[in-house]
């Protein structure tokens, strides 16, 4: 069963200077165990698209079904939330409690998980994100990449099916990215967790199982990483990355060379250079 | 306005347990108009040696002189230096604080005592280079979007007319236009107005295309000071120490170690596009 | 960096010393119940001596570094001077010392002016223990506790509890923020230092907008945090830390008991 269905969803902000249309439409279907990434320059509606998926924004339009539920259900809201885990942008400001465990207690503690469930859960979460050893540690102390990690461990502590990240590595250095990434990749490939990437860098995008590309509130592409990036005018032109190798392997066709496939990564290009000769 | 430390060391926190050798025993100099890179971990002592230029932080040993001025000499007055040599600091939108963009804007060149006349001028001078329209100048800056909030953040540090500026990761957090804008416009200034640029940059590739002197530093200590074609050519060591190389140099590098004969580092992908093409007809001719 | 350790008064040091390992309820009810002591037992020097005495020792079996705690009594230093000063030159009792004009300081004004002093050091003392010992989290859960009776005249315990924990959470944070936003309005030429007080407060408004704008902010991130984490009040959670009496605390109470006694005691003789 689809994990998250999302049909003609419309979100309309109402401000006092007009209306604005954040999403005019997206139809999005999200398989359990997938790791999808959302790519859009600012504006374009990914992070409004992202917050549909836990109920924290709900439709102005159309609906969003998260493991069959709808999220305008009322009743159904704290199911949705707890299915659907979110990690935000800012490393601070989603960390409560004064010492890393205790943090990552607190959403079991709302769910009112027994005690020792709940110790167990925290144990489990703090191995899961490689967080254990800093279990006692106070939050302003740690780095931008281990805040974010005791961020998933919180959310992995209410057991969700899917893990939403809304650019949780827009702050981090290049360090803390390859953390949280890392972290995600594992959780997805080795506990099939369904993960939805909201990012604007392309490195990340392309390690997804799928990529879909959001513009003025639509899904302007969906697909592999390598069928979304050989795309490079329509990816320029929307304000948007292309990584370098794919780039360099057309310019690399263009100029003669017959490249057989579109590559992603540095390492696989070479790879395809090597086999040319 | 050259620039010059010579044996600077600096500690924090010293005494107690939470003591770290930021900085040390840095001896470097700048001069006018060079365009700088600086890259290195977090924690490499980046942030501790841009604060020196401009005296936030005086050194706990060793002289720091900026234009024949010692910042280490007592009573110095450090309030001047520090329009002198502008730092726009990591998310510079925070410190936006005024009823205006263009009360924001003034402040510096107010605590500079630039005549009220001149500082109209001034401010949209600096709106007009950091590519924001005039009539932006009596919304409340916390109206405007993030990357525009932070341009009129470094609006507020250009408008003081300093000669060296020094830019503390200016892209973190923006989406890739909103990069490119950014660096285009210091890239355009830096050139026109002739002044000494600071970057300081997580990111291998802004630096390729844009510096012309690149410094790294590792564990408070600087580990290359040279062109960045000189400086990305130790890729190994580089990638050793939490860093890299652009990623055409990574091509070219991964390429070599194949057998490939092509140049060590390419700043571009032009150049990295030239190289392989070249490389490619020399094989098949070979073969 | 620097504020940050600078600040000595509520914060906690880890340890796992005796103190640290009793309920933080017995802490809470315990630093309550000296306070009530230095109050309702008349003073004396001798009483003052032996609670005095009973504060250090627990310090020291806290394993509390003496400097740290005594760093904490500075921001109390004016009052205490100012104490000392109003009791030494009105009261009137005991031998007369010194006269000019009409200023007279008397043995008794001495004496009653360093007492009540002494007073004021161990009630912050007592604190200073109190939150030196205690990790936040548990602190607030003591209060939560404690409060907990009073839900039924429509006390919000639980809420007040949490926000305790959350604005403790974020103290470092936001210190950490002031200095940021206090550096970047430096380098463009603020001058938070001179100028008369007035000139001062106006200075700081570079520094406090800033800051209040981002608290703000992260408030409403936080909030939307807490709530995909299905945060919806107090009703029905449960807690990852129980609080659990054990036989320290036992030990902990008839000491305590022992104490209060002796002072009544010894204050009756004096």
């Amino acid at each position: 069963m689809t994990i998250l269905a999302v049909e003609g969803l419309k979100h309309i902000y109402r401000g006092h200077d007009g209306d604005t249309t954040a999403l005019a439409g997206v139809d999005l279907r999200v398989q359990p165990g997938e790791f999808v990434a959302v790519i859009g320059r600012n504006g374009s509606g990914k992070s409004t698209l992202a917050k549909h998926f836990n109920a924290i924004l709900l439709p102005s339009g159309g609906q969003v079904l998260v493991g069959g539920l709808d999220t305008r259900d009322e009743a159904l809201l704290w199911h949705v939330r707890q299915m659907v885990g979110m990690v935000f942008q800012h490393p601070d400001n989603q960390i409560v409690a004064t010492i890393v465990e205790e943090d990552v207690a607190f959403g079991p503690e709302n769910l009112g998980v027994p005690t020792l469930e709940i110790i167990q859960r925290v144990d489990e979460a703090l191995r899961q994100v490689g967080m254990e050893s800093l279990r006692g540690h106070a939050p302003h102390l740690l780095s931008g990449g281990q805040k974010q990690r005791v961020a998933i461990a919180g959310v992995l502590a209410m057991r969700p099916r899917v893990i939403v990240l809304d650019e949780a590595t827009a702050m981090l250095d290049p360090i803390g990215r390859a953390e949280v990434m890392n972290t995600i990749l594992r959780l997805n490939k080795e506990q099939q967790m369904t993960a939805v990437l909201i990012t604007h860098h392309m490195d990340e995008a392309v390690r997804a199982d799928r990529v879909v590309v959001i513009d003025e509130g639509h899904v302007v592409l969906s697909g592999s990483p390598a069928e979304v990036f050989c795309q490079i005018e329509l990816l320029e032109s929307l304000g948007l990355d292309v990584p370098l190798a794919t780039k360099l392997g057309i310019e690399l066709e263009r100029s003669g060379l017959p490249m057989p496939q579109h590559v992603l990564t540095a390492a696989q290009l070479v790879d395809e250079l090597c086999l040319l000769s | 306005m050259p620039i010059k430390l010579e044996q600077v060391s600096f500690v924090y926190a010293a005494g107690t347990p939470f003591e770290r050798h930021a900085l040390k025993d840095i001896n470097l100099t700048l001069a006018d108009g060079e365009f700088i890179g600086i890259i290195g971990q977090t924690g490499s002592g980046k942030s501790t040696l841009v604060q020196m230029f401009n005296g936030l932080l005086k050194p706990t040993s060793g002289t720091v002189t900026v234009n024949n001025l010692v910042t280490t000499a007592k009573g110095v007055k450090l309030k001047g230096l520090r329009q002198e040599v502008g730092l726009v600091f990591q998310f510079a939108e925070h410190q936006l604080f005024a009823e205006t963009v263009a009360a924001d804007v003034a402040f510096g060149p107010e605590n500079q005592g630039v005549p009220k006349a001149e500082i109209a001028a001034r401010v949209d001078s600096a709106l007009l280079t950091v590519g924001l329209p005039l009539d932006i100048k009596q919304r409340s800056p916390f109206e405007l979007s993030g990357g525009q909030m932070r341009r009129a953040a470094i609006a507020g540090v250009l408008a003081m007319n300093p000669k060296v500026l020094i830019l503390d990761e200016p892209t973190a957090g923006l989406d890739p236009r909103g990069r490119d804008e950014i660096l285009s416009r210091i890239r355009e200034l830096q050139r026109e107005r002739g002044i000494t640029v600071i970057l300081v940059s997580h990111s291998m590739e802004d630096v390729a295309r844009l510096v012309d002197r690149l410094i790294v530093m590792h564990e408070g200590q600087i580990l290359h000071d040279a062109s960045p074609r000189e400086v990305f050519a130790h890729g190994a060591g580089l990638k050793a120490i939490g860093l890299g190389v652009p990623q055409a140099t990574e091509v070219l590098q991964l390429l070599r170690q194949r057998g490939w004969s092509v140049p060590e580092v390419a700043l571009t992908l032009e150049e990295a596009r030239q190289a392989i093409v070249a490389a490619y007809h020399e094989r098949r001719e070979r073969a | 960096m620097s504020l940050r350790h600078n600040i000595t008064l509520g914060q906690y040091l880890p340890g796992s010393s005796a103190v640290h390992r009793l309920d933080p309820r017995t802490k809470l009810l315990m630093s309550f119940g000296f306070i009530m002591l230095l109050f309702i037992v008349r003073g004396g020097w001798a009483t003052y001596g032996l609670l005095g005495l009973a504060a250090l020792c627990t310090i020291l079996i806290a394993k509390l570094p003496l400097g740290m705690v005594a760093r904490g009594l500075r921001p109390i230093l004016i009052i205490l001077s100012l104490t000392v000063v109003l009791h030494v030159f009105s009261t009137r009792e005991g031998v007369l010392l010194f006269r000019w004009w009409i200023i007279a300081v008397y043995s008794g004004g001495i004496n009653q002016g360093f007492l009540l002093a002494a007073r004021l050091v161990l009630l912050v003392l007592s604190t200073s223990v109190l939150t030196l010992t205690t990790s936040p989290i548990l602190l607030t859960d003591a209060i939560e506790y404690v409060l907990k009776p009073f839900k039924r005249i429509g006390l919000p315990a639980h809420e007040l509890a949490m926000m305790m924990t959350i604005a403790l959470r974020f103290i470092p944070t936001l210190i950490e923020e002031a200095e940021k936003i206090m550096k970047a309005q430096l380098a463009r030429g603020a001058d938070f230092e001179s100028g008369g007080l007035m000139k001062r407060a106006k200075a700081l408004l570079p520094l406090l907008i800033p800051l209040f704008i981002s608290a703000f902010r992260r408030a409403d991130e936080l909030a939307m945090a807490m709530e995909a984490r299905c945060y919806r009040g107090g009703d029905s959670r449960t807690k990852f830390k129980v609080l659990r009496y054990t036989a320290l605390d036992i030990y902990a109470w008839l000491l305590f008991a022992v104490i209060g006694v002796l002072a009544f005691y010894v204050s009756y003789l004096g």
